[in-house]
């Protein structure tokens, strides 16, 4: 995304199933500080949504406070938003979803909103297996105010003031996978040909599929002690496996060697197939997921990828045994009881 | 009998079985208000004997267990002891010790309805009852019951001069908890989606409403629910589900008391600022912070009124009865749409966990719920222009659209920021401004379409005023009457909510004097008057009870004839049954 968007666009852009544009699924014009991470990932976000033909209308985007907190206004401005309070998207998302399971629920958070102000919710949200997208902008850093480091600023990263982090930081994506989660992703913001697969996979995921996204800061934490930089990310990145998405009913046409693909079907048919695998990568063993996570980190090394993944999951309103009409369709005749069962309580108070 | 009753449960915040007290006050004038000073104390705590003996008033009784004598410290000259030896009965009639301890309660229930002259065939009635599903425990029971009469006839006068007689006057009365009626409401104005976190004295609204809808709202053929119920991590949490479900076009509530609205305060701001609908009862109990979890109070009226940092204020609905909580916390989803805002409703743990006499639940059949300006996708395809946040009605309640409405219209970005008409991100002063204006028109709005106070008397007869809320009702106009009988006259006007219309205004203007009651000791209901019609205080007399009891009607007379010091209160006491 850039601050000069060209007015003019080619009549014959290509367009999805649904038969919108790319232009479509797009926002307003970011504000975010020029080479941003997070304008990157909302860039994916668009062209996931945008290849998966999701009519806008059916995807509520949700966020809490903060620079990736914003991003839900630069990309698609055809949905309905919500920037709720700090650290609280997930009660809100909660919530949303439980008035109506069938639109597609995108939450956006930073490492601020969810590791620090936000963990209590971001933890139980995940653990109803809410059925969301959850993405962090992962940055290691307060932008909003100035660069402060966050709780997921590496020990002894260092900041632009010079100052190392006395302090562990937390990897959310271990966390996740260590409290249950369905669906656990990582990747970085300037690698879109991961990161576009893994937002569709994660949206066709029923359940709460986390994707870790380490998003550079450039005005903050972008200098060479940070191990948030964009340098260092890049000389330390380490694949568990490339990601395709391949909807429903679609053909698997890439093909790889045996031994180093792995498909799996989500709960609606489509399928995420993981290629290149690295040596012995298997995303549905959580105890492997998790120790391989530790591994990386040990190394200095940022795994990324689909980490750990189980297709089929019952997601809150399965746990609530809730009808399958949305509940904010249900009207009086599906609601109120009537009269007659009211005088019969009163009668039993009797 | 058809007598009159208002029970109260007494219990400290324990769960490994201190002494809790059940008291009930059987009226036959229909005073509901709790009186204090107990005229008939039934032991069963050994814990509590010494504060129990002392608690009876003076030519009261003492009923007690005298399997083992009583400390003759505790011997009192001035009350009647009546002691029953219970536990050595059990041990004779009844083989199973575990039973003694449950049967021994039968036996002084069957002792009262002797010394009190209860019809033992209405007791009888309610035992069958309770064992209905246990038939084999009825005979047992009875047993027990014959066994408490047979020793009163042997060794006792009766029936005290102290006795119950059949009044039949109850009628068509219901007795219920307000946190069920509470629920119920909920029930029946279509509430979808209910998130909370326990806490005394608000737990028993949600699990009535797990209990009812479980009954009423699950579908017969596939045994889904029509509803959902999260229980938070917090109280954050709770109102966020809330305010994310209303956002979604569902009726959603949560149900807190004081320490959880603290809590809430954040997300109240918001959904005030971004205009969602949402319902919160709170039952308040003694504050602050811990406070006294199991007594009751009306001290969050501040808190709720002016929840959130900013210029915020909620609508507020104060009800008295369990009839007040069914009717209120329905009209609350009702208003709460109607207006895009959070609404309270503030009962207390007495209305909430203590049955009440009520009259029986209404609900009109052909009543729809009023969802407010919502637009629906034929609605947007006619709208030449909408905004999220304009006045198109001049009484400052915008239209708003729900998520997935419309494939190409009505979607808008909802945020706790500054934003002008169309909802977009703004920090210029005026569209800042108009919309800080346009809330406060709103608020104009609803000070017309809250409930309008209830005034006791067709036409003024004093120039000095009661004003009362919620739970102290009972007490209040139990008060009147005993003001009257000494000749104070007063006119009475019963908050049913906030904001205040102009009956409010104008009933305070036309008296000299108001005595402002309340359950709080910072006379908060008597600040939020002064604040919002600028009231001169002088004119505004706090009269006030906050020892986490009930207030009672001896209390408010006690306080009002300190500005009538040339009169005293009849009867000694004052405390008429």
């Amino acid at each position: 995304m850039t601050y000069l968007r060209p007015k003019f666009r080619h009549p014959e852009l290509p367009r999805n199933a649904r038969g919108y544009t790319r232009q479509y699924y797009e926002g307003a014009l970011s504000t975010l500080c020029a080479g941003c991470g997070h304008d990157s990932i909302s860039g994916a976000i668009i062209q996931a949504c945008f290849e998966m033909a999701i009519e806008p209308h059916r995807l509520a985007k949700l966020s809490g406070i903060g620079c990736s907190s914003k991003t839900p206004t630069y990309f698609l401005g055809n949905s309905h938003g919500f920037n709720s309070v700090h650290g609280r998207m997930p009660s809100v998302a909660t919530g949303a979803n439980l008035a109506n399971r069938d639109l597609i629920y995108l939450g956006v958070s930073g490492d601020g909103d969810t590791a620090s102000i936000g963990m209590g919710q971001f933890v139980h949200a995940l653990r109803r297996n809410l059925n969301i997208t959850y993405i962090v902008m992962n940055n290691g850093c307060y932008g909003l105010t100035k660069g402060q480091d966050s709780a997921t600023a590496d020990e002894g990263s260092v900041n632009k003031a010079g100052i190392a982090n006395p302090f562990q930081g937390i990897d959310l994506a271990g966390l996740a996978i260590e409290l249950g989660a369905t669906f656990v992703a990582r990747s970085f913001s300037g690698d879109r040909e991961q990161l576009i697969p893994m937002i569709k996979a994660a949206m066709a995921h029923e359940g709460f599929a986390f994707i870790d996204v380490l998003s550079p800061c450039v005005t903050f934490n972008n200098n060479p002690g940070s191990t948030k930089s964009y340098d260092f990310v890049r000389q330390h990145i380490e694949a568990t496996a490339a990601v395709d998405y391949i909807p429903e009913k679609s053909e698997i046409t890439t093909e790889y060697e045996e031994g180093t693909s792995k498909v799996i079907r989500l709960h609606d048919d489509s399928l995420v197939q993981l290629h290149k695998l690295a040596l012995g990568w298997d995303p549905s063993d959580r105890g492997l997921a998790f120790a391989r996570l530790h591994e990386s980190r040990a190394r200095g090394e940022i795994l990324t990828g689909i980490i750990y993944l189980e297709p089929q999951t019952r997601d809150l309103h399965n746990m609530l045994n809730t009808v399958a009409q949305p509940l904010n369709t249900l009207r009086e005749e599906d609601l109120c009881p009537g009269i007659a069962a009211l005088e019969q309580i009163n009668e039993e108070n009797r | 009998m058809g007598i009159p009753v208002t029970p109260k449960n007494i219990f400290p915040s324990n769960i490994q079985g201190l002494p809790t007290w059940y008291e009930v006050r059987v009226s036959e004038n229909g005073y509901l208000g709790r009186r204090a000073g107990i005229d008939m104390v039934v032991s069963v705590n050994p814990q509590s004997l010494a504060g129990d003996v002392k608690s009876v008033r003076p030519g009261g009784y003492f009923l007690y267990d005298s399997s083992r004598p009583l400390d003759k410290n505790l011997h009192r000259d001035d009350i009647h002891f009546i002691g029953i030896p219970m536990i050595r009965m059990c041990q004779q009639h009844f083989e199973s010790p575990r039973t003694h301890q449950l049967l021994k309660n039968m036996i002084y229930v069957g002792a009262l309805t002797a010394l009190l002259n209860i019809d033992i065939e209405v007791v009888k009635e309610l035992v069958a009852l309770q064992f209905k599903k246990k038939e084999k425990l009825i005979p047992p029971n009875y047993q027990a019951l014959d066994l408490g009469i047979q020793y009163i006839h042997d060794h006792y006068e009766y029936p005290l001069h102290i006795r119950l007689e059949r009044r039949d006057k109850n009628g068509d009365s219901i007795l219920m908890n307000g946190n069920t009626a509470c629920a119920l409401g909920a029930i029946y104005a279509g509430a979808t989606v209910a998130a909370w976190y326990p806490i005394t004295p608000s737990t028993s609204v949600v699990d009535a409403f797990d209990k009812y809808a479980r009954r009423l709202r699950t579908d017969p053929a596939t045994g889904k629910k029509k509803y959902a119920i999260v229980q938070s991590e917090d109280e954050l949490a709770a109102i966020g589900v809330v305010i994310g479900a209303s956002w979604n076009g569902a009726r959603a509530f949560t149900a807190t008391s004081g320490p959880g609205v603290s809590l809430m305060n954040e997300f109240l701001g918001l959904a005030y600022f971004a205009e969602i609908p949402a319902v919160l009862i709170d039952v308040q109990r003694g504050g602050p912070s811990t406070g006294m979890p199991t007594r009751t109070q009306q001290s969050d009226i501040l808190l709720a009124a002016y929840a959130s940092h900013g210029d915020t204020k909620h609508p507020l609905l104060f009800p008295s009865t369990p009839k007040d909580c069914f009717d209120m916390t329905a009209d609350a989803f009702d208003l709460a749409e109607r207006l895009q805002t959070p609404v309270l409703v503030m009962t207390d743990l007495d209305l909430g966990m203590n049955d009440h006499m009520s009259p029986p639940f209404h609900w009109d059949e052909s009543r729809r719920y009023d969802r407010g300006k919502v637009l629906s996708a034929e609605d947007l395809d006619k709208a030449k222009e909408w905004g999220r946040y304009r006045d198109v009605d001049g009484d400052g309640i915008p239209y708003r659209t729900i998520p997935g409405t419309h494939p190409t219209k009505g979607s808008f970005f909802t945020r706790g920021s500054s934003k002008d008409e169309y909802a977009r991100y703004t920090e210029d002063a005026d569209a800042y401004r108009r919309n800080m204006d346009r809330l406060l028109k709103k608020w104009d709005t609803a000070r017309e379409i809250v409930p309008a106070p209830e005034l006791f008397q067709e036409h003024d007869r004093s120039k000095e005023g009661i004003i009362f809320f919620g739970t102290s009702a009972y007490s209040a106009l139990e008060a009147t009457e005993q003001l009257e009988a000494v000749g104070v006259q007063t006119d009475a006007m019963r908050l049913k909510a906030f904001p205040f219309n102009d009956t409010v205004r104008d009933f305070i203007e036309r008296h000299e004097r108001i005595y402002v009651i309340e359950q709080n000791r910072d006379a908060q209901m008597r600040s939020l008057l002064m604040i919002e019609l600028g009231i001169d205080p002088k004119k505004l007399i706090p009269v006030l009870n906050y020892d986490g009891f009930p207030i009672t009607a001896a209390t408010i007379v006690q306080q009002i004839l300190k500005y009538h010091p040339a009169l005293q209160p009849t009867g000694g006491n004052g405390v008429p049954v």
